[in-house]
Formats: C-alpha cells, sequence, structure tokens
C-alpha cells in the first residue's frame, strides 16, 4: 500500500484534512472522504462534466484533478451553492423549470451555471451555451435548464 | 374537466434533492469495508476460454476473491425486464451466464476479481492468465445468417434469434392489382441510450442470510427475481433496493450487473461489494438501440390511397438476446393503429452477431420502424407529386379502430388534430413559398413525421402494477407504487392522481421513492411508457378505496351517508350544501384511536390492466442544410402530441425536450462504430460518441392536443417514449426536401451527408453558378 499524504482544504466553507492515497483524485475525496456525494462521476474522464465543482473560483472536473493538487485551495460543490435553506437563484430557478430530471447531471450543471452567471453577468443565450457545453444531458434536452440559467441571470442582473 | 391538481404544474416531488445534492443514487450509499469488483473482458470477438489460471492475482495482497465461470452456477438465464410468463413457450431466451467461457463480443465478461480497492483490483486482473481459442467471428445480420457462418449459441440455427412476424389481408394479391408499387430500402445505426449515470450496482449478505442488492435499476422486482435465477436461489432470499437512479431509457430495463455483483458478495463471503462500470463498460458490456436493416414494398392507388405493405426487417442484436426477441416484433405493431391498411406482411428476423448487445432503448425499435415507413411515405409523396401531409392524412384510420391481431381499440385520436396544429405553428405554408427558388449553398427544407404509440404492452405482457396508501394521523398519506421513478416524474404524476382525488394538496401526499422489493408492492417497473397508464390505475384505485374509508368513518362522526359528502381541501363537505361537516384529520385520528371502531385507513391493492391506449404525435421541423459541408441544422421544431390528458404539463414537456434531443441524435450525430475486422468498439467514450451537447441541441418546441382516453385515468396516455419516434424521419424529409437527395440511411452526420451531395451533383451545380 502506498503511502498517504495529508490534504488540507477548504470546502464549502469549512476547513478540512484528511489523508489521501497519492492517487486519489479531488472527486474521491469529496465523495469518499468528506461524503459530500452531491459531485456525481458519470465518466471519469473529463467528458461529462457532472463532476464539476469550483477550484478557487473556477469549474473545474473534479474527476480529472489529483487531489493532491486541491493542497490549500477552496472547493465549492453544489452542497455550497444554498445559503442554509436558502437555495441560489439559480437552484429556486431550477425547480420553477423543472430542469432536473434524473438530477444526474443536475449537481454539475448547477456549479458550471453558477461560475457563469458569476463570470458573465447578463449572459447572451450563446454565451449561455457556451458556458454548459461542458456538461452532458440526457433528459431534458438542455431546454428548461437553459429556460432555469435565463431566468436565474435576470434576476441576478435585477440585483 | 375541474380538477384541481391534476392538469397543473406540479413541481416535481424530487426537485429539492436533486438541486441541493441530496439525493441519494447507487453509488451514494457506503457501508462499512466495502468492496470493489472489476471485470475481466474478452479482447476477442468470437473466442472460446480454454485455460484460465486465477493463481496470481488471488495471491495479490489486497485481493479477496477471483470469480472464474467454474466457480459460478452453470445456469443459463434470461435478462431482459419482463415479467416472468408462466407459459415456458412466452419466455425470454435464456442464453446468459454471469460469466462465460466462450467470449461472443470484445468484452464479453470472463473472469471477475474482488478487492479492498480498485488499484488492487485491476492489479489483479492483469495477473490473470487466460487462454483463448479464437472463433471466426461475424459482424452483420447479413452475415451471420449465411451457410456455414460460426454460430453463436449452438441451439439457435443461422444465428436466428427470432423471426416470428405478422400478417393479415392478402398482400400478393394487393400487389397484383396495384396502380402504384414503390420499394425502398432503410436502415439505422446503432445507439446507445447514454444515461449519465453509469450502470452500478453493490450487494451484500445481510444479517439474515438474505443477498441484498442496492441498484440503479427500472425494475427492481424482476432484478429481484433474475438475480435469484442466476444464482440459483429462493426468490424470496434476494432483496433489491433501488434509490434514486440517473437515466435509464431502457438500458436498465434489463438486468445486467445485478447477478454478478451478488456473486461477488457471496464470494467475499458476504461483504458489501460495489460493482460500478466504467463509462467505456457501459458502451460496451449494457445494452444498445438495434441497427436495423428495413426492406418496405407499398402498394397504393395512384391517388395515394395505401393499401398492402410488405415490410422485413433485419435485426442485429448483437451477442445475446436481451429484447432481441420480442422488439423486431413488438415495434412492427405500432403503426397499424395509425395508417390504413387492407394488408401487412411484417416480416423480421433478429439475428446473434458478435456485437455488443442489443436491447430496450426509449422507443423499443419503433423509432427504426417509423424511420423507414416515414422517410417511405415522403418518398413515395415526392414521386407521385403528392402532398406529403395530404398523403397521410388521406390514410389515416378512423376513430374506433379495432386492431385485428392485438384486438386493441382506438378510443382517443387526435392525429389529425395533430397534424393540424403542427402545420399552424411551423407556418408550413408560409415557409414553403419562402424556400421556393433557393440556389445558395444554405437550403432550408421543410419535413415532418407521424407516429403512434401504446401505453404499456397489453396484451403481449401482463399489466401488473402495485399501489399502497396509508393515511396519517395529520390526514397527509403515504403513497408506495412498485413503478420505478427514473427521472420522467412518476412519482409527482402519482402524487397528484392520489392529491385530486382525496382532495389534499400534493404536499400532503408522501411519496417513497425509493423501491425494496421487501416493502414496496409488487409492479414491474419503468418501461413501455406504463408508468402513468397502468399504475396510474392502480394508484387511482387505491385512493378511491381510501376516499370512500374515510367518507364511512365521516358517515360515523356525521350520520349522513357517504354518498352525500366529498372531500375538498383536507374537509369533508356535504356536497349539495358546500357544507364543511368535518376536517380530514378528524376523520384520521378516529381512524387511529378510536377506543371501539380504531382502524387505520389504508388500501394495498393492484391493477392488471387488461387494456391499452395508443398515443399519437408527430413532429414538423425546419432544417438548414450547408451543401459545401454536408452539416444539417435543425432551425424550427415542433412535436405535437396526443397523449390524452396531460397531468402535469410541465413534466410532459421535459419529456418532450428529451425525447426529442435523443432522436435528434440517432438522426444526425450518434452511433457505436466497430473495426469491421476485430469487431473491436471504436468510439466507447462520451468523448468520441457524439452525445448532443447543449451547443448541438436547437430549440425544441413541444405542443400537446389533449383528448380524452377513456381507459386512462383522467383520460391520460402515454407518452415517454413517443417523442423519441418521429423526429428522426421528419428531418431526414427536411434534408429532402431541401435539397432533392433522399437519405436512407442515419446518423446524416456531414461527411456522408457532404458524400451523398457530391454524388448527387449538388455541388458540381454550386461551382458552376459561381463561375
Ligand atoms: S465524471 Fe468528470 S467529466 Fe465525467
Ligand atoms: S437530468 Fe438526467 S442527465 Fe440531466
Amino acid at each position: 500500500m502506498a503511502e498517504r499524504i495529508d490534504l488540507n482544504l477548504k470546502v464549502n466553507g469549512a476547513d478540512h484534512s484528511v489523508s489521501v492515497h497519492p492517487f486519489a483524485r479531488l472527486l474521491d475525496v469529496l465523495r469518499e472522504d468528506l461524503r459530500l456525494t452531491g459531485t456525481k462521476e458519470g465518466c471519469g474522464e473529463g467528458e461529462c462534466g457532472a463532476c464539476s465543482v469550483l477550484l478557487n473560483g473556477r469549474v473545474v472536473n473534479s474527476c480529472l484533478v489529483p487531489a493532491v493538487q486541491a493542497q490549500g485551495a477552496e472547493v465549492v460543490t453544489v452542497e455550497g451553492l444554498a445559503e442554509g435553506e436558502n437555495l441560489s437563484s439559480l437552484q429556486a430557478a431550477f425547480l420553477v423549470h423543472n430542469g432536473a430530471q434524473c438530477g444526474f447531471c443536475t449537481p454539475g450543471m448547477l456549479v458550471s451555471a453558477t461560475d457563469l452567471i458569476h463570470r458573465c453577468p447578463n449572459p447572451s443565450d450563446d454565451e449561455i451555451r457556451d458556458g454548459l457545453a461542458g456538461n452532458l444531458c440526457r433528459c431534458t434536452g438542455y431546454a428548461k435548464i437553459l429556460d432555469a440559467v435565463h431566468t436565474a441571470a435576470e434576476r441576478e442582473a435585477a440585483r | 374537466m375541474d380538477h384541481k391538481i391534476v392538469g397543473k404544474n406540479t413541481q416535481r416531488l424530487d426537485a429539492v434533492a436533486k438541486v441541493t445534492g441530496r439525493a441519494m443514487y447507487t453509488d451514494d450509499f457506503f457501508e462499512r469495508d466495502m468492496l470493489v469488483g472489476k471485470v475481466l473482458r474478452s479482447p476477442h470477438a468470437h473466442a472460446r476460454v480454454t485455460r484460465i489460471d486465477a493463481s496470481k492475482a488471488k495471491a495479490l495482497p489486497g485481493v479477496v476473491a477471483v470469480l472464474t465461470p467454474a466457480d459460478l452456477p452453470k445456469i443459463k438465464f434470461a435478462t431482459a425486464g419482463h415479467p416472468w410468463s408462466l407459459d415456458p413457450g412466452h419466455r425470454d431466451v435464456e442464453d446468459r451466464l454471469i460469466l462465460t467461457d466462450k467470449a461472443r463480443f470484445v468484452g464479453d465478461a470472463i473472469a471477475a476479481v474482488v478487492a479492498e480497492d480498485l488499484l488492487t483490483a485491476e492489479k489483479a486482473l492483469h495477473l490473470i492468465e487466460v487462454e483463448y481459442e479464437v472463433l471466426p467471428h461475424v459482424l452483420t445480420a447479413e452475415d451471420a445468417m449465411q451457410e456455414g457462418a460460426p454460430l453463436l449459441h449452438e441451439n439457435r440455427p443461422g444465428n436466428i434469434v427470432s423471426s416470428f412476424g405478422v400478417q393479415f389481408g392478402d398482400v400478393e394479391a394487393e400487389f397484383q392489382n396495384a396502380e402504384v408499387i414503390f420499394e425502398g430500402d432503410y436502415e439505422t445505426s446503432i445507439v446507445q441510450h447514454c444515461h449519465i449515470e453509469s450502470m452500478s450496482a453493490y450487494a451484500f449478505v445481510d444479517s439474515d442470510g438474505r443477498v441484498v442488492v442496492n441498484s440503479s435499476t427500472q425494475i427492481p422486482h424482476i432484478v429481484r427475481r433474475i438475480v435469484a435465477q442466476a444464482l440459483g436461489l429462493s426468490w424470496g432470499r434476494v432483496k433489491v433496493i433501488k434509490p434514486y437512479i440517473g437515466g435509464g431509457f431502457g438500458n436498465k430495463q434489463d438486468v445486467v450487473v445485478e447477478p454478478l455483483t451478488a456473486a461477488m458478495s457471496l464470494a467475499a463471503g458476504g461483504r458489501p461489494v460495489r460493482y460500478c462500470m466504467t463509462r467505456e463498460e457501459v458502451f460496451i458490456d449494457t445494452r444498445t438501440r438495434h441497427g436495423m436493416k428495413l426492406h418496405l414494398k407499398t402498394a397504393l392507388s395512384r391517388d395515394g390511397k395505401l393499401q398492402g405493405i410488405h415490410m422485413q426487417v433485419l435485426s442485429n442484436t448483437g451477442a445475446y438476446a436481451s429484447h432481441g426477441h420480442s422488439i423486431a416484433m413488438s415495434a412492427g405493431g405500432k403503426f397499424r393503429p395509425l395508417y390504413d391498411f387492407r394488408a401487412i406482411k411484417y416480416e423480421p428476423k433478429t439475428v446473434y452477431t458478435n456485437l455488443p448487445v442489443a436491447g430496450a432503448m426509449r422507443g423499443y425499435g419503433t423509432p427504426q420502424i417509423f424511420f423507414a415507413l416515414e422517410s417511405h411515405l415522403d418518398d413515395i409523396a415526392r414521386k407521385l407529386e403528392l402532398d406529403p401531409i395530404e398523403l397521410r392524412r388521406k390514410n389515416l384510420i378512423k376513430l374506433g379502430h379495432q386492431d385485428p391481431l392485438t384486438k386493441n381499440v382506438v378510443r382517443s385520436f387526435g392525429i389529425p388534430e395533430c397534424i393540424e396544429k403542427g402545420k399552424e405553428l411551423i407556418h408550413w405554408e408560409e415557409k414553403k413559398q419562402a424556400h421556393q427558388g433557393q440556389t445558395g449553398h444554405l437550403r432550408r427544407g421543410l419535413g415532418m413525421a407521424c407516429f403512434a404509440y401504446a401505453s404499456g404492452t397489453h396484451p403481449v405482457a401482463l399489466e401488473l402494477a402495485g399501489a399502497r396508501i396509508v393515511m396519517n394521523q395529520d390526514g397527509s398519506v403515504t403513497l408506495q407504487v412498485g413503478a420505478t421513478e427514473i427521472g420522467q416524474g412518476s412519482d409527482t404524476v402519482f402524487a397528484q392522481i392520489t392529491a385530486e382525488t382525496l382532495g389534499l394538496p400534493v404536499d400532503m401526499v408522501h411519496v417513497v421513492t425509493t423501491q425494496d422489493t421487501d416493502i414496496t408492492p409488487f409492479d414491474s417497473g419503468a418501461y413501455a411508457s406504463r408508468q402513468t397508464f397502468v399504475t396510474g390505475i392502480a394508484v387511482r384505485k387505491a385512493a378511491l378505496e381510501v376516499r370512500q374509508k374515510v367518507l364511512e368513518v365521516a358517515a360515523r362522526r356525521t350520520g349522513l351517508a357517504p354518498a352525500e359528502m366529498d372531500l375538498r381541501d383536507r374537509m369533508i363537505v356535504e356536497t349539495s350544501l358546500g357544507r364543511t361537516v368535518c376536517s380530514l384529520g378528524d376523520v384520521a385520528m378516529d381512524s387511529f384511536y378510536d377506543r371501539l371502531l380504531a382502524a387505520p385507513i389504508t388500501s394495498d391493492t393492484s391493477a392488471n390492466v387488461r387494456i391499452n391506449a395508443m398515443s399519437y404525435g408527430a413532429t414538423f421541423v425546419e432544417v438548414e442544410v450547408d451543401i459545401q459541408t454536408g452539416r444539417v441544422e435543425v432551425t424550427e421544431l415542433w412535436n405535437i402530441h396526443d397523449s390524452g390528458t396531460i397531468i402535469n404539463p410541465k413534466l410532459a414537456e421535459g419529456q418532450v425536450h428529451g425525447g426529442v434531443s435523443m432522436s435528434l441524435g440517432a438522426a444526425l450525430l450518434e452511433q457505436m462504430l466497430f473495426d469491421p475486422v476485430t469487431g473491436k468498439p471504436l468510439n466507447p467514450n462520451l468523448l468520441d460518441y457524439k452525445l448532443p451537447t447543449v451547443l448541438d441541441t436547437p430549440k425544441i418546441n413541444a405542443a400537446f392536443v389533449e383528448t380524452f382516453d377513456a381507459a386512462g385515468t383522467f383520460g391520460s396516455k402515454s407518452l415517454g417514449e413517443c417523442p423519441t419516434i418521429s423526429p428522426a424521419p421528419a428531418v431526414r424529409n427536411a434534408v429532402m426536401d431541401a435539397t432533392g437527395v433522399a437519405f436512407h440511411k442515419i446518423p446524416l452526420y456531414p461527411q456522408v451527408v457532404f458524400e451523398k451531395f457530391r454524388e448527387a451533383g449538388l455541388l458540381a451545380e454550386r461551382s458552376v453558378q459561381h463561375v
């Protein structure tokens, strides 16, 4: 058995230190060590976006990030999008628009869209599509997801 | 109808759980000391295992067990997710072993390892020594049927799994007397479901010695039976749990990983073992959609009255039967309640080849049949210079039509209105005008296609659904169903049906979304667009029983007769006066605590649904084709559906969006590719397999023509699979309208389209114009 490495990181605002296998992926640490199972694995090879999280404020596929690379980093997962029981405007818009069907792509979609709205207030339809191009969904044809992101972006812009 | 809840946009019951990341899927559960399983797969398309030595793998520290075919019961089992048939002649094809010593496709499972962690398991796979005797293989249905072709399964001469067809009328006579005979060949490619959640399960033996399997499945009760059958256990010893599932689309209407996962746990002394497929494994060793080749020959009058059709279908089912024996047969029956033919001869052949296994996928073969038929009708219309819409209209069956073979009766028939509405919504006539005389390299065209579908499988298979409602002390109810929520929204629809019947707000209907075969009522699961229609009948029946019991308790309290009262908004009212007489809460408390008469209000019921309802619809689409690049872009699309009463419009739209995008993927982008020599899959990942991204997906518009079907709960009919049927042929027809070029095979990806345009002289024509 290989030696383990001590990893310190901040996830959804809380500090964590875990001892991880040197080959562990950020996704494994989140799901298995921290039991933040909201972040999903759809392919494990950077193709589907189900594992999207924010790493130091940028969207990454956590299945492609070696855990050790997150040393000292700040991570936000789907569990960190709401403030307590108050859903973010994006989450709320997903409820209203039926943005989630099976819900498996949803955490990654929400994280990518949160980043998009943050980076690009008032996004056009094309900008939203660009921002979500790395997140696959098989259930929705993306229609209601786009509606939800538009609604949330407008609400954010109006604030 | 003045419904309070049915027909309204009730928010999905699971929406909050899903947007907060709290919804738990199979892989989100962890047991103590959980082990992982991995599978060793054949590198050859067809080979006999002559020697297998696992001793080195077993000796690797961290390896708990290694399984080879010799370690498992030699019981051949069928994997298809159908209800068991008491008639042996009606059963699914039992041709599969958990691990095989004869590989029948590249990736067939030969051996398995159970280890402390994934890395150890992977290392151990490399230490298993296998020697193969490589056998000749066949990849196409035509080759597989040749004389002397290698046989995949000893008891299937010619590699034919099934060639059961149907016939009525005298098709030969129709051809003899026909004014016009038209023939055409059509082909669809092998595509895959691509649910974003992998195929995954974990299993353990609990303290009572029972085998518990937690699985991402559409069919928990069927999984229980098949795991037991495959392992030679008594059925009651197996318990299957289905938590949230990340999409299925038919792939999980099959038993894929569960028997092996259970076997892994048994081999590891009952410790929990997880087997979650990699994406590559999902592509290779789950199920695919049958690639089909279809030859259509049609007799008709010169003015376009269809008379007889002879449809020959060659369906490539891959290495094991799965649903293969029933798909071609089932799919071939769907156009009969749509178009009026005097004579039909339907001849399918489903053939084994050394490719991954084809099985159920949204639409169950129907999209392939309608791709051919609806393309064929447009080819006919073009040849006879008929309007393609008029050609279809002219040949529709009539309300009240009874199918000569299934005996199913058409009780609602909204397709004429769907066609009318689609034509208006897309501005068919105006666009036709606008498209006249296009010459540039970008050309627009219009296309449409129709479909019919069923609601469940009656009369082919048993349609049994269970529902249980328990009233709680506060007057809320807890609803359990055996039919599975797989993302389509069925739990929400069942809650709406219950709430409507009991005069409750939806948030007072608690639906137990996790199925556990020990607890949830028996139901065959989520497939065949059966949930709202079939299980809906059981839920309504249970709710009506609860309603009656509530009124009986209320009668005791008030002295009124049950028939004089109604349930409205958590109150019992005297119907004639609209006067509240007591609250539902009062009744509920009486039912629990009345010292003399307490008896909790429950219903535990089932419905054996021996009726069917046909759903209809049409796609109208405009495309823009780039002659220079072969790129086809959908510029406007409408899917119009007659699914009876729509219980939840927003969820229904969601079904349409997803189904249409799946069909557009098959029409324009998706196909599984195999090395023609070795049979190795060439694109088993989500990068090279072109699953539509948000950039590839056009705006999809959904519209409904609401009919009322007396057979369905509140007049509802099926919807889930329907949207996946007509978009592909509509797009193909639109490309023909734009360019005059008829394509006979999907997907229409740019290279194929471009080459065909060059062949057709479209490019030359353009360069001349440029000079
Ligand atoms: S799981 Fe990371 S991109 Fe698919
Ligand atoms: S909601 Fe199922 S994959 Fe997106």
